[in-house]
């Protein structure tokens, strides 16, 4: 498809990609908001939730944090290989990432596996509930991103459409910024 | 004029002075996040409650700082973007401020929640009124209605 | 649906677009224009089905226990079924295509000079999702147990638990649908504001952008930061119903207040989304057939975006009745009335547009003033409602119902058929018949009148409005309230005996109309400055922009007006 020259034009000065990113970005914040504000006040609200909270595992949630760290460090260098043309370190950069948010669903796979062989379901309380809800809305946007970093990094080895690069490096950024606050509010906070 | 000549200009993040920093800069950045989550996910052990969130909360905020301005560049991004994902967590907090009133308590000015007071709380809860670091062996389901409490179980065994 | 001139391009030097088969062309089409025909014929269907929804539950509140022409005896959970479906087709499938997608994607990239929006499969995506979900809503009426008959708000525990509503599939597939609408027009308006954002000609600075494409922006703004509770909110209610949380279950720790905050901190901001591209629309057509300038343009554009802000400090005023903290309800009874300043400012500036003017009572303009007129009703009877404690005993009467139609009526239908009326000969490149688009104003709009006047009269008198069989209620049944509800359901069958009027103008001016030129209303925007109806890519040279939307009758030049992209 021939991009229409709408597309090509800036009269922002940020490129609209990115600009759309952003937008993207926007509304995703209110979508998680909106769950994690919801979880808070219920939380706030029914003390007793500290107890269920209890039965989180921190290790898990914790080694998930790391690896979600580490793969934003290897989006941002996939994005500065990108900068200077370097399309094949930035193919090569994203599929670490990739690696990475796999590590991240394969630990998490474990981590709910062995909660609901316990009985923690998602309809064991309110806790619960919003656990696997809020756990569960991140996870689909890690594999979303994830998925769609296949697309951009095999573009990339072929040095197409490098400025892709950075846009899913910012969305993925946005990912592990979500789960920066979801790993206190689960896992932290008892 | 045809606006094809200008088409073309200003595309692509080539044009953006975005490649500002050598790769060791996000590695550093990187290394003082591996510690801020360090230091965060120690602070439970310590036990005290007012210590656990200010390690498990602020450090989060600190660390989204970093993140959102290192990673995502949003320091030398246009200040319009930063205006709009601050409005946007506003909305949030607006958004929390109009609903906790409802949600949090459960009573108020000729109202009561009872059945949202009483829910799920285990037993040694309601009566030593304490909730906060709880020992372990309150089963979850164990307040709940009794159908609720066995399915979980149940389902826990296929 | 063809238009004539669809494959006649002319040549521009731009993208070269390959000949393309019917399918692509009207089903796979990647141009804004065809996207936008889609969703406007589309919600021009949805809205015949809204409109027979009405036919047969206002027929059956007329005269209970009567079949109705056309659909039958109607049962308690037909009424439920259709009433609310009704709501939800009439602004989500209809008010919100037609306003906002149809609309801003045929003027958006048009108005701003560009080819066509920045991102077009996503926009092709979003309509195709759109399309989904209306089919999946369509879908939610042949299930087991029936359509959701829960209200459009979907208020738990009724719409959570099948063994209160009764309809195990209805309430799950509605949601469906209403998240996946949600997630087409998330999709559209990041489309949207990033073109407006972007894309613009060169030389277009903010206060050169036409009225109609700041307040499509600005709605699609709002619509983007509201709804994220709300989606979230639709996860958490499907997981209630479908695999039985307890968010909404006060019993298991939930609280069932969480969603209506959760739908109407989206809920009423979406009435301000779909008022503001209304606003705009009405804009462009008062200055053009009154050959005026825009009358205060950035009070215009200020006070829309201030209704934007305030119009989310507001929500609660839905739920004085549901029992909220009354210390809240005082705080959103304030911001409530506060709203209607920066409303009332614009149809102030409205007014002070026309005053002076040579003023053309054109079929467009006319429904242009209808919608002031007709928006100052709804507007002056919300302040009663804003009030906490006249809510209480207006709220859940006819006087909501009144009200509320006084607003969306104006937003939704006069809006919309002011657009259409006034960009038909730029979408078709003909002109619709004016004697019939005549004919169709009057009856329409006096008969709008008819239906809702009688409902507030009956709400103040105390009339439930949950209630389909008021023979079973011998104080609301009295003959003078049975009269009234005779005459509301008499105005409606004239309103819509009248419609078939416009759908068949609509059509037959499609390919029979008379020619119009590329500019016949003598226009500055952009849109008409391209031929009628414009080629895929638009512009022959995608214009240059030298001066604002709205230079009428300037002294310094013979024309009456000025086009946006004419140097001199």
């Amino acid at each position: 498809m021939v991009k229409p020259i709408a597309t090509t034009r800036s009269a922002t000065g940020v490129p609209t990609g990115r600009l759309a990113v952003w937008w993207v970005i926007a509304s995703e914040i209110v979508i998680f908001g909106g769950l994690l504000a919801s979880y808070v006040m219920h939380r706030l609200g029914h003390p007793e939730w500290a107890t269920y909270a209890a039965h989180t595992n921190p290790w898990a949630g914790g080694l998930n944090t790391l690896v979600l760290l580490t793969s934003s460090l290897t989006a941002v260098l996939a994005h500065n290989a990108a900068e200077r043309g370097n399309g094949k370190r930035a193919a090569n950069l994203l599929m670490l990432t990739c690696v990475g948010a796999l590590t991240f669903l394969v630990v998490k796979s474990f981590e709910w596996y062995h909660e609901i062989s316990e009985g923690f379901t998602i309809t064991a309380n309110g806790f619960w509930s919003f656990y696997y809800c809020a756990a569960g809305l991140h996870g689909i946007h890690v594999i979303a991103g994830a998925i769609i970093m296949l697309f951009v990094a095999a573009d990339a080895r072929k040095n197409k459409e490098l400025q892709r690069v950075e846009l899913i490096g910012i969305y993925w950024h946005f990912v592990d910024l979500v789960w920066i606050f979801l790993f206190p509010l689960l896992y932290i906070a008892k | 004029m045809s606006s094809n000549v200008d088409a073309h200009a200003a595309h692509g993040s080539h044009a953006d002075p975005h490649a500002l920093h050598d790769d060791s800069h996000y590695i550093k950045v990187w290394g003082i996040l591996v510690v801020l989550f360090a230091i965060s996910f120690a602070g439970p052990f310590l036990g005290i409650r007012i210590i656990t969130l200010m390690t498990a909360f602020g450090i989060a905020v600190v660390k989204a700082y970093l993140v959102a301005k290192n990673f995502m560049h949003l320091d030398i991004e246009k200040k319009f973007v930063v205006q709009l994902l601050v409005v946007c967590l506003g909305l949030l907090f607006l958004f929390f401020l109009g609903v906790s009133p409802d949600v949090m308590k459960h009573w108020g000015w000729n109202w009561r929640n009872d059945s949202a007071k009483n829910a799920n709380i285990p037993e040694h809860i309601l009566h030593e009124g304490g909730a906060e670091g709880a020992p372990e062996g309150a089963a979850p389901a164990e307040g709940a209605a009794p159908a609720e409490g066995a399915a979980p179980a149940a389902e826990g065994a296929k | 649906m063809a238009e004539s001139h669809a494959h006649a391009h002319e040549p521009h030097g731009h993208a070269h677009h390959e000949p393309e088969g019917w399918f692509k062309h009207y089903f796979w089409s990647t141009d804004h224009k065809m996207i936008a025909k889609q969703y406007l014929l589309t919600g021009m269907l949805m809205g015949v089905v809204g409109a027979y929804f009405a036919y047969v539950f206002r027929m059956q509140l007329a005269f209970p226990g009567k079949p109705v022409p056309g659909y039958g005896m109607v049962t308690g959970a037909d009424y439920n079924a259709l009433i609310t479906n009704h709501g939800a087709v009439m602004i989500f499938w209809v008010a919100m295509p037609v306003l906002i997608a149809a609309f801003g994607n045929y003027l958006i990239p048009l108005m701003i000079g560009a080819d066509d929006m920045v991102f077009p499969r996503l926009n092709r995506l979003s309509y195709q999702i759109f399309l989904v979900s209306a089919i999946i809503l369509g879908a939610s009426f042949f299930v087991q147990g029936g359509a959701f008959g829960g209200a459009w708000t979907s208020y738990p525990p009724l719409s959570a638990k099948a063994e209160y509503n009764l309809t195990p599939l209805g309430p799950s597939l509605w949601l469906i649908a209403v998240a996946l609408e949600f997630v087409a027009f998330l999709l559209g308006g990041i489309n949207f504001v990033t073109t407006a954002m972007n894309a613009r000609a060169p030389g277009m600075k903010a206060f050169d952008i036409p009225m109609a494409v700041w307040m499509i922006v600005i709605a699609s703004i709002m619509f983007m930061a509201s709804v994220g509770p709300l989606v979230a909110g639709a996860v958490m209610l499907l997981f209630d119903q479908l695999i039985g949380t307890g968010f909404f279950d006060p019993d298991r720790g939930g609280d069932p207040v969480l969603w209506q905050h959760l739908f109407w901190f989206f809920g009423h901001p979406e009435v301000y989304v779909v008022l503001l591209p209304a606003m705009g629309f009405v804009a462009e057509i008062i200055t053009v057939f009154s050959r005026k300038k825009l009358f205060a343009y950035k009070t215009v554009l200020y006070t829309s975006i201030g209704t934007g802000v305030l119009s989310f400090f507001v929500w609660a005023h839905h739920q004085f009745i549901a029992g909220i903290d009354p210390r809240m309800a005082n705080v959103f009874s304030v911001t409530t009335v506060l709203i209607s300043i920066p409303i009332a400012e614009m149809c102030f500036v409205y007014i002070a547009t026309l005053y002076g003017g040579s003023i053309t009572f054109s079929v467009p303009m006319l429904w242009a003033l209808a919608f002031i007129g007709e928006f100052l009703v709804g507007g002056v009877t919300g302040i009663f409602l804003g009030a906490s404690g006249a809510d209480i005993y207006f709220h859940d009467t006819y006087f909501v119902v009144a009200h509320f139609h006084y607003t969306f009526f104006p937003i939704a239908i006069i809006g919309t058929f002011a657009g259409i009326t006034y960009w038909f000969p730029k979408m078709y490149g003909r002109h619709m018949n004016e004697l019939a688009n005549k004919v169709h104003f009057w009856i329409t709009t006096v008969a709008f009148n008819g239906i809702f006047i009688p409902l507030f009269i009956l709400g103040a008198s105390g009339d439930h409005r949950r209630i389909f069989d008021y023979s079973n209620f011998p104080e609301l049944a009295t003959p003078e309230m049975q009269a009234m509800r005779v005459f509301a359901t008499v105005s409606l069958l004239v309103l819509l005996a009248a419609q078939p009027i416009f759908l068949v103008n609509f059509f037959y001016s499609m390919f029979k109309g008379k020619q119009a030129g590329a500019n016949p209303w003598n226009a500055n925007t952009l849109e008409w400055q391209c031929p009628s109806p414009p080629p895929h890519g638009n512009f022959d040279v995608l214009p240059d922009v030298y001066r604002g939307p709205y230079e009428y009758s300037s002294p310094d030049r013979a024309d009456d007006f000025w086009p946006q992209n004419s140097p001199s």
